[in-house]
């Protein structure tokens, strides 16, 4: 073998032993914890097969978990998205005051979401909470935000948009920021309107980064579940249940690790097919500079 | 030349050192115990275990494992590891859900003479009533608490209510209720009467206290039967659900226990069922006069117990099983006990230390801290049966359902039930 490509692989070493130990090896192992049952006491557990995945879509509160998850997907992604290339777009601007607001924008990115979730239960707090207060002004009635079954989710939702959207907005400012101007001076010699410009010159110029906030919005749709935790605990009646939150439940309130693991797998295979798609069809329509 | 096998061995020998010497003399004893309530618990529990050390020369390490959950969490992980402590304090409603995980060992078997016998016996029943299974003791109670109301006085008073008779029945309250929520010219409720959590962890508890009010028992002592469709059980349920949809006393949807602190101090809810340990904070923060009454109920007050108790785990050696047992009963011995019902808020575990001079002084200073003991009588145990958790997100998630209108009282009782039973199957035997 080549001594460089020894080099290599030495260099490569400490990454990859990492990623094997904590990345790979665990999905291995809970591919292969997800055809065996629950092991009770010190008993090994017997081998199941396919039962826990027959067990799993038997679960309606799986399937709602699903559903849950897919309405939470389908509303943060493209919101939290639009709404950072908004914020990037007007902060980019020369107006005064731009770096406080640039800073408004980014806090909610700072904060943890543990002391997001505790801010937002104020604000959603039946009766005496903001929004309920701001409400009355208003004529409004009541509302038990996160006590009611329809309105828990929605409410989910906007803290998760409220807390991503100013995490992206940084990408797209970045990327904003390093546009060269002569585009710009360009595209007005020519007469071309904002509109048209933002349209074809600056949309894709940014669609390396969109791909890479969007990558990052799917995951986090799937990945952060803090605010559920504190706020409802998957409740009213499974309302707010996400995946992640049903594994942790199957998981540590009941130990049923074979649960965990098969519902697991499904959400590996999810993120794997985001993955391929995000790269696969969205990639290529990307033009790297 | 060290050859691989001597390497081995002596590896081997010097891991299996520290169990051989755990094994011959139990001089250090390792303990989670969670913490639920406010007030500098930790210190209280440190100078406890260093009061025992100077006594009787073991040294008990208490480890704070966070609330009731984590510590079920920490405590089974670290077992698992085989490292686990000796003994614990856990929800004392985990009782069959632990035995599912086959780590407990039973005071029986650890070891009890006549003097530890009168010792259990010794206990309020209430408190012991998720303690028995398979005709042995599993554990002993240590932190416990009963559901009480919290009532403001002044709100009873602007409602031309007596504030000094309490409700005791179901009508009587739902009347009370009735006139204590309030509303301004727009219709828009400034005061509910009542208010009852219904989140994830607290809602079974709720509903625990109204089964029993209306008399009816929720499982079996084995822990492998429930009885959720019963016709009481869905009475209670539809008390319930009818404090909102008939009475309009308490507000649609569900409630988090939470909320309840701040509802109560803000005076947005007038009566609110609580637990026992919630009593210091009111008293330090209330700026109204407020009184603590036991659950009405459907005839009679009824009421149901909860907190932690002391378990002794299997992974522990005889040695220490018996110095860990030796310590839940100087820890549980009347002065002790009534000394961490008055720091704490729990209610002390003994008659007996209700008879120390400690307790008789604050009890004669706080009448209100014993209005909770009074009902230990009419209190019940905990729902506790197998796969605890499991059985509570159901019925929790069904109570939820109830209470969001989606389902009748009936419906989501018998829905409770039949993914109960299908969830107990396993551990019914035949």
């Amino acid at each position: 073998m080549r001594r460089e490509t020894i080099h290599a692989w030495l260099l490569l070493l400490p990454a990859l032993v990492l990623l094997l130990a904590f990345t790979h090896w665990p999905a291995i192992a809970t591919l292969i914890d997800s055809f065996y049952a629950t092991p009770h006491g010190s008993r090994s557990p017997p081998f199941a097969g396919l039962d826990n995945y027959v067990g799993l879509t038997q679960d309606p509160v799986f399937w709602q978990a699903l559903r849950n998850n897919a309405w939470y997907a389908v509303a943060t992604i493209p919101t939290s998205i639009v709404l950072a290339l908004l914020m990037a777009l007007a902060v980019n601007e020369a107006l005064p005051g731009r770096a406080i607001l640039r800073m408004a924008y980014f806090l909610p990115t700072m904060l943890p979401m543990i002391a997001v979730a505790n801010i937002w239960m104020f604000f959603y707090t039946p009766d005496y909470g903001l929004f309920d207060r701001i409400m009355a002004v208003f004529g409004g009635g009541r509302h038990n935000w996160l006590g009611d079954a329809s309105t828990a989710l929605p409410a989910m939702i906007a803290v998760a948009v409220w807390k991503e959207a100013g995490f992206f907005m940084i990408f797209y400012l970045a990327a904003l920021q390093t546009m060269p101007t002569d585009l710009r001076e360009a595209a007005s010699l020519e007469g071309s309107s904002r509109w048209n410009y933002f349209q074809r010159v600056t949309l894709p110029l940014l669609m390396p980064t969109t791909l890479f906030v969007s990558v990052n919005a799917v995951i986090n749709a799937f990945r952060v579940i803090d605010h559920i935790v504190v706020m409802t605990r998957g409740g009213p009646d499974n309302a707010t249940t996400l995946l992640l939150y049903y594994i942790y439940e199957a998981g540590f309130r009941f130990w049923d690790t074979a649960t965990a693991a098969t519902a697991t797998v499904v959400l590996l295979t999810i993120m794997a097919l985001a993955a391929v798609l995000q790269f696969g069809v969205i990639g290529k329509r990307v033009h790297y500079r | 030349m060290i050859r691989r096998r001597t390497v081995l061995a002596a590896g081997v020998s010097v891991m299996a050192a520290p169990a051989i010497l755990r094994a011959q003399d139990a001089q250090k004893l390792t303990f989670y115990y969670p913490i639920a309530v406010g007030g500098p618990l930790q210190t209280i529990m440190d100078s406890y275990c260093k009061a025992f050390q100077q006594e009787s020369g073991i040294a008990v390490e208490p480890v704070y494992a966070g609330d009731y959950s984590q510590t079920l969490i920490k405590a089974l992980a670290a077992i698992k590891a085989g490292t686990g402590p000796q003994f614990a304090v856990l929800l004392a409603a985990e009782m069959h859900s632990l035995q599912d995980q086959d780590i407990l060992v039973s005071l029986d078997e650890i070891g009890l003479d006549a003097d530890g016998k009168k010792w259990i016996a010794g206990f309020y029943p209430a408190f012991m009533a998720n303690s028995h299974a398979d005709g042995k003791t599993w554990s002993i109670p240590f932190q416990r608490s009963t559901a009480i109301f919290y009532y403001n006085k002044a709100a009873f008073q602007d409602s031309d209510l007596a504030a000094e008779k309490f409700p005791t029945t179901w009508v009587e309250l739902a009347k009370v209720a009735e006139k204590l929520t309030k509303r301004d010219a727009s219709g828009r409720v400034t005061r509910w009467g009542i208010k009852m959590a219904g989140d994830l962890g607290n809602a079974q508890w709720t509903f625990g206290a109204l089964a029993n009010q209306a008399e009816q028992k929720l499982m079996n002592q084995a822990g492998t039967e429930v009885y959720f469709n019963q016709p009481k059980t869905i009475d209670a349920m539809a008390f319930w659900r009818g404090l909102t949809t008939e009475h309009h006393a308490s507000p649609e949807g569900v409630s988090n226990w939470g909320d309840l602190t701040p509802d109560f101090l803000q005076g947005n809810a007038a009566i609110i069922q609580f637990t026992t340990g919630g009593l210091p904070n009111f008293r330090a923060k209330a700026t109204f006069p407020f009184g603590v009454a036991g659950l009405a109920g459907k005839d009679s007050p009824h009421t149901v117990v909860g907190g932690g108790n002391l378990y002794f785990f299997k992974n522990a050696a005889p040695a220490e099983r018996a110095a860990a047992l030796r310590f839940a009963r100087w820890i549980s011995a009347p002065e002790r006990a009534a000394d961490w019902s008055i720091k704490t808020g729990y209610i002390a575990t003994s008659p007996a230390a209700y008879d120390t001079q400690a307790l008789k002084e604050y009890i004669a200073k706080y009448p209100d801290a014993n209005v909770a003991r009074t009902f230990l009588p009419v209190a019940t145990g905990e729902l506790s049966v197998h796969e605890n958790q499991r059985v509570y997100k159901v019925l929790t998630d069904n109570i939820q359902a109830c209470l969001n209108g989606n389902k009748t009282p009936a419906k989501a009782m018998s829905d409770t039930q039949s993914e109960a039973d299908r969830i107990l199957k396993p551990y019914k035997k035949a």
